[in-house]
């Protein structure tokens, strides 16, 4: 028998790995093992994001109390995609309004299981402050946002448990999977995650504080798929089930061609207009 | 010789004319009112209330590239007690342009230095606005061409200070005074304001580690005050100063661990100054939103009395804590007092602070003296005041 083509090996190789990739992005999330398939869909959501370099988005915080008394925050946000196992993004936040915080900047260099490395520059005073950072669980400038519920969504912060298929209100079908925090420092005892079926985005969180109970639910909505393929949300809502205050994220056009580098997220470029 | 360093400097830094620009433009108004408890020590001081404006403002351009500020912020006060405190400064009248991993700024600007809460014994740059405020918390827009340098690991900046820049000092109306302080300066180095200083420092992050490193050659900032026999006003005398510092602050958890220590020549005199400590955080205080922090630091100033009358934090305690109630009015509370170990002599602060509407800001300041066998603080025994304040921005 003649021995195949060098050609056909290449085509049935190719064929294969086509195959072996689409199993292995698959993989578990068929499995009977609810932690496996939990797991699995939490990383297809993790990796529908991985390789987005850097961003930059300018937003509006609008924080409103149980009287519907608000109050607007103007910021920009920009991130740093994780580099190397056990860093989170890495982002810095500058503050435009109201007037009295202007230029303050927050930057943060997340890390998955450890606190933290966090920096604030305070405009009036030209100081750039290394802050204490291991209060992921505080609030995000009077916000209802957590520092633990700003900075990414890391695959390792949780361990995964599979619930079953739920229907949202707009009829888009989801994954439901609880999310057990495993930095132990964190708010909250448990999330239940809501994984859209198709795109795999988050759509939806519900917070349980350390007594167990529902205690906020944020809702990731107007979902944006940009050219390199990925998904942005442009408005997020956060209610907080026990003071009834709510905040609200409103975002602007995600720029992906903004050209950020490690040296930018380092405390010394704090002081860079 | 100077004016064309300057013109060659602002040759290199002259930004291409074609560049999309950003035009900025915050004014803000401020009303202060100071109200003094007790009975002046001096018959021409302001009785019990002091009451100011003040107008600042910051006029920014940036280029679209980011890499090209000029920043103005000039900042007019008006008071009505007293005539010296009524004065203008430029905070910022600067042009910055960075490139790569350099950047340069020439102009009026401030810069800081530093780790410490209660007192920054390595923040030399800038000269402390002490007619502001008695604590050592607003600065002087110094004149300067700064240069910095990023680095693999940290980064490198060298200044040089062309003009110095003299204390100001209430006139004899002015409380939280000793004698009058005339306007007329004395200085040990030729030159006088036009002596030159410069300064260098290299910062760095390592892992939990903050440090900076420093090497200062110049004026001293605060000056000997002089009696002189013809007149009854105190003569200011700047010596020679030169230090070489460290800063560091390791961040654990809610912990922060933090020192500061320079090694000071002024004159003939060489000594040590310090300040280390701890601050500690407790956050999400009886699970609510609001943070305590506590801070506990020791001051220590070795300078020789021979060679300096007083010497206010020669060996002192400074305990402190931090509210922030982490509401959307972003309500904080700062409190603290220092303590002279030696003399019992006490210098407490009560500061708090609330945005009011989208643009206002409420500031309350309460300061409290108490001096005990302190001599620095003798003089400001009957000043004890509160100051209320209120910022709008237009």
């Amino acid at each position: 028998m003649k021995p195949p083509r060098p050609l056909m090996i290449g085509t049935a190789l190719l064929v294969l790995c086509h195959a072996s990739l689409l199993a292995r992005a698959n993989e578990g999330l068929e499995s009977d093992d609810p932690t496996a398939r939990g797991y699995a869909i939490a990383k297809r959501a993790d990796e529908s994001d991985a390789g987005f370099g850097s961003s930059a988005a300018q937003l509006t915080m609008t924080l409103s109390d149980s009287r519907g008394r608000e109050t607007t925050r103007e910021l920009r946000i920009e991130t740093l995609e994780k580099q190397g196992d056990g860093n989170g993004d890495w982002s810095l936040t500058r503050f435009f309004s109201p007037p009295d915080v202007e230029g303050t900047k927050l930057l943060s260099q997340a890390r998955v299981l450890k606190s933290d490395n966090q920096w604030l520059y305070l405009p009036a005073l030209r100081r750039v402050k290394r802050i204490s950072s291991s209060n992921k669980s505080g609030p995000f400038v009077g916000s209802e946002f957590a520092f633990e519920d700003l900075t990414s969504n890391e695959l390792g912060k949780y361990e995964y448990i599979y619930l079953g298929e739920e229907d949202l209100d707009d009829g888009s079908r989801v994954y439901k999977v609880q999310c057990n925090p495993l930095y132990e420092r964190s708010g909250y005892t448990k999330l239940n995650c809501y994984f859209d079926t198709e795109t795999f985005q988050s759509r939806r969180i519900e917070f349980f504080d350390r007594g167990g109970r529902l205690f906020k639910t944020l809702d990731l909505l107007e979902y944006r798929r940009y050219p390199k393929g990925y998904w942005r949300s442009h408005r997020q809502i956060m209610v907080n089930h026990l003071t009834r205050k709510t905040t609200t994220l409103q975002f602007g056009e995600f720029d992906f061609g903004v050209e950020l580098e490690r040296r930018d997220f380092d405390p010394s470029a704090l002081e860079i207009p | 010789m100077r004016l064309r360093l300057t013109l060659l400097a602002l040759a290199i830094l002259a930004p291409p004319a074609s560049w999309p620009q950003s035009l900025r433009f915050r004014p803000e108004v401020t009303t202060e009112a100071r109200f003094f408890g007790s009975r002046p020590q001096f018959d021409q001081q302001l009785r019990s209330v002091q009451g100011s404006l003040v107008l600042q403002g910051e006029l920014q351009w940036v280029a679209e590239s980011g890499r090209a500020t000029a920043t103005i912020e000039p900042y007019i006060r008006l008071d009505a007690a007293d005539d010296d405190r009524t004065y203008v400064d430029f905070r910022e009248a600067s042009f910055a342009r960075s490139s790569g991993d350099w950047s340069v700024l020439v102009g009026f600007s401030r810069v800081f230095w530093g780790v410490a809460e209660s007192r920054n014994v390595v923040d030399i740059v800038n000269q402390f606005d002490t007619i502001e405020d008695f604590d050592q918390g607003e600065k002087l827009g110094q004149p300067m061409i700064r240069v910095s340098r990023r680095l693999k690991a940290g980064s490198l900046e060298a200044l040089y200070l062309p003009y110095f820049r003299k204390q100001l000092f209430p006139g004899s109306e002015g409380r939280l005074r000793a004698g009058v302080v005339s306007d007329r300066a004395q200085f040990q180095r030729a030159g006088d304001e036009w002596a030159g200083d410069f300064a260098l420092r290299y910062s760095a992050t390592l892992g939990s580690f903050d440090f900076g490193t420093h090497l200062f050659h110049g004026t001293n900032r605060f000056p000997l005050l002089l009696a002189s026999p013809s007149t009854d006003e105190l003569t200011p005398f700047y010596q020679e100063r030169s230090q070489a510092g460290l800063d560091v602050q390791y961040t654990t958890g809610p912990w922060l661990l933090k020192l500061e220590v320079a090694s000071v020549q002024i004159d003939r005199d060489d000594f040590f100054s310090a300040v280390g400590g701890i601050e500690y955080t407790f956050f999400g205080v009886g699970s609510s939103a609001l943070d305590l922090g506590v801070i506990a630091e020791f001051l220590h100033d070795g300078r020789d009395l021979r060679h300096s009358p007083f010497n206010p934090f020669d060996r002192d305690a400074f305990a402190g804590a931090r509210i922030s109630l982490n509401d959307p009015q972003d309500t904080q509370i700062l409190a603290g007092a220092i303590i002279d170990t030696r003399t019992n002599g006490v210098i407490a602060t009560a500061e708090l602070e609330r945005r009011v509407g989208e643009r206002m800001v409420f500031e309350l300041e309460a300061r409290y003296f108490d001096a005990n066998e302190d001599p620095f603080l003798g003089a400001f025994e009957s000043d004890s005041h509160v100051t209320l304040r209120l910022r709008r921005f237009l």
